[in-house]
């Protein structure tokens, strides 16, 4: 039960994108075409899943124990680049076809800022005010990072499906290219607004 | 002098080359939250422009963005423990997107395409154009959310009542985002 | 521009480069290490002086851990005293719930001895700007119908209307006026563990304190 509630309102109410801002700049970058985005958003959910799960076990097992919470940010951003180097060379060995989709967006994804957003959020003390805390578990963690990634999926897609649209459609000058694209973000955020209150 | 202006209007990172959208989006619920957002960018971008541009004549090519991250990540981290220390509330307020300035485009960008061909003075006035464009970018998008939404400037109210409460959530940040960037390619389009 | 890559030469500079870093990091921590720790006693005792009558002691460091039972789970927080003149004049207590609009909502409630609330203040929380984060404002009918109260749901029933309590709603904020009646009731189950532990058993609620 806990494990849906965590995927519907990472997915929908808490979207990474529409609500919580994270990974905007591929959002906007790769999302002229429905292939392409999927493509993002393939990538995405592999390394988020694979970088929380990494980064989770490097917090509880050698940053806290040590007790050097304040390397985390250069900590985390070291696994999450190393990681997609990685994954980059297993998968050109392993399968050259997934390699052909997502080889591109492998590089792209270590300044998305939605993976370092993820890994950071499941670490993060829910509250730090004076003893009290609520930690999510690493089962919860990674089902959260798949979650996200979903709810990046979803908003990508949808985007990318709009923005195709638009670009057949006559708009004003000044508006043509990332504005309309905005202000096209702004609405579907809108309507993800609708969501709130869901869990 | 060039170099400090060019950042602020014909490069603005914001406007012009839209990097570093996710802070953008997401502080600038208040003119003082943009602002406080756009100096802690400021603060890592030069000191980073700095760094990289004494060292990259030593970096060996392969190893570039490697070392780049790692220089950055550390400049942020010590950004973030002074923000904790003296400025308990606007680190708070600003929360994850802190240790997020390692990713912002900007930065990175700003090294590869900047600081490592250029000497450190002129890499201290690219990223103090730079990041004054970003801060002045935020801060005006976070002014005119804050009068819309909250009918308020930096933190003061001037007028009773609610406002428009969609332009202090999400939504509002792209729209008004849009129409202000709409805006900009208007003015620049008649020069 | 860059020098040639060979393998030496890149496992050295990163080398150079981590211990570089590192060491102005650590540097950076043992500076700031102190200001932090201040800043986060000064946020604690700011709330703790919102919600409590003028006192003249640490609170903090007369704070006590509290076990209790809400909503059938058994809880702990953390009741700070607030003395004058060794007397004493109220309890803050922490306390929060999951039950926000947008999740958590982490409130100080400050008690007078005798169960009356006399203040409470929001530390956190992730309301809907405008609507629910109505709660933040102190000088609200909202927060402000809450002090002078007991909530011991004798002459004030710690609920909204709409479940037939005696709580003014927020106007379209259900669930947020709801969850903060929630956090009072918490906290008002802390502040009775104390009366129970020091009635019964005296200083030991002190030692308790220790642990």
């Amino acid at each position: 039960m806990e494990y849906i509630i965590i995927l519907i309102s990472a997915v929908f109410v808490n979207n990474i994108v529409l609500s919580q801002f994270l990974g905007v700049c591929p959002f906007l970058g790769v999302s002229k075409k429905v292939s392409t985005a999927v493509g993002m958003s393939g990538a995405v959910c592999f390394v988020m899943a694979l970088s929380t799960l990494v980064t989770y076990l490097i917090q509880y097992y050698v940053l806290l124990p040590l007790n050097i919470e304040f390397m985390q940010t250069i900590a985390f951003i070291l696994v999450i680049a190393a990681l997609v180097q990685m994954v980059e060379i297993i998968l050109k060995k392993i399968s050259p076809s997934l390699y052909q989709a997502l080889g591109i967006f492998l590089p792209l994804i270590t300044t998305n800022c939605a993976v370092l957003g993820v890994a950071l959020m499941v670490v993060q003390k829910d509250f730090t005010f004076c003893g009290a805390s609520h930690m999510l578990n690493l089962g919860e963690s990674v089902v959260f990072a798949v979650a996200s990634a979903i709810g990046y999926g979803v908003a990508i897609i949808l985007f990318a499906g709009m923005r195709e649209q638009i670009a057949t459609s006559n708009v004003p000058k000044a508006f043509k290219g990332t504005p309309i694209a905005l202000v096209t973000a702004g609405i579907l955020a809108l309507a993800f607004m609708g969501f709130s209150g869901l869990v | 002098m060039g170099l400090l202006t060019a950042g602020i209007v014909k490069n603005n990172p914001t406007f012009v080359l839209v990097l570093g959208m996710c802070p953008t989006l997401a502080t600038t619920t208040s003119a003082l939250n943009g602002m406080g957002m756009g100096l802690a960018t400021l603060a890592v971008l030069v000191l980073s422009n700095m760094l990289i541009a004494a060292f990259a004549p030593l970096i060996p090519d392969k190893v570039r963005i490697p070392s780049y991250i790692v220089l950055i990540a550390t400049l942020v981290t010590v950004v973030q423990l002074f923000m904790q220390a003296y400025t308990p509330a606007l680190y708070e307020s600003l929360g994850i997107f802190i240790p997020l300035i390692v990713v912002n485009c900007i930065i990175l960008g700003r090294a590869e395409a900047f600081a490592n061909k250029h000497g450190v003075f002129e890499s201290l006035l690219d990223g103090l154009g730079v990041g004054l464009g970003f801060t002045i970018s935020l801060t005006v998008l976070g002014l005119i959310r804050e009068i819309l939404g909250n009918l308020s400037v930096f933190g003061v109210k001037f007028s009773g009542g609610d406002g428009i409460l969609v332009f202090v959530l999400a939504p509002g940040a792209f729209l008004v985002l849009g129409c202000l960037m709409a805006l900009f390619n208007k003015l620049s389009e008649k020069k | 521009m860059a020098r040639q890559s060979t393998f030496k030469n890149m496992v050295a500079t990163m080398v150079v480069i981590c211990l570089f870093t590192s060491a102005v990091l650590g540097a950076v921590y043992v500076i700031t290490l102190k200001p932090i720790q201040n800043a986060q006693i000064a946020k604690t005792n700011a709330a703790i002086a919102q919600v409590t009558p003028a006192f003249d002691n640490n609170p903090v460091a007369d704070s006590l851990r509290l076990n209790y039972t809400y909503d059938g789970k058994t809880r702990s927080t953390v009741a700070y005293i607030a003395k004058k003149g060794g007397k004493i004049v109220g309890y803050a207590i922490e306390a929060s719930t999951m039950k926000g609009f947008g999740g958590r909502i982490n409130l100080m409630v400050g008690f007078k001895p005798d169960g009356e609330i006399y203040n409470s203040s929001v530390i956190s929380h992730s309301e809907t700007p405008g609507l629910g984060a109505r709660i933040t404002d102190s000088q609200s009918h909202f927060v402000v119908q809450f002090n002078g109260k007991i909530p011991d749901d004798k002459d004030f029933k710690v609920a909204v209307r709409k479940d037939g309590g005696d709580v003014d709603a927020i106007t379209a904020s259900t669930i947020s006026s709801r969850a903060f009646c929630d956090v009072i009731r918490d906290a008002y189950g802390a502040f009775k563990s104390i009366n129970v532990n020091s009635n019964n058993s005296g200083k030991e609620a002190q030692i308790d304190s220790n642990e």
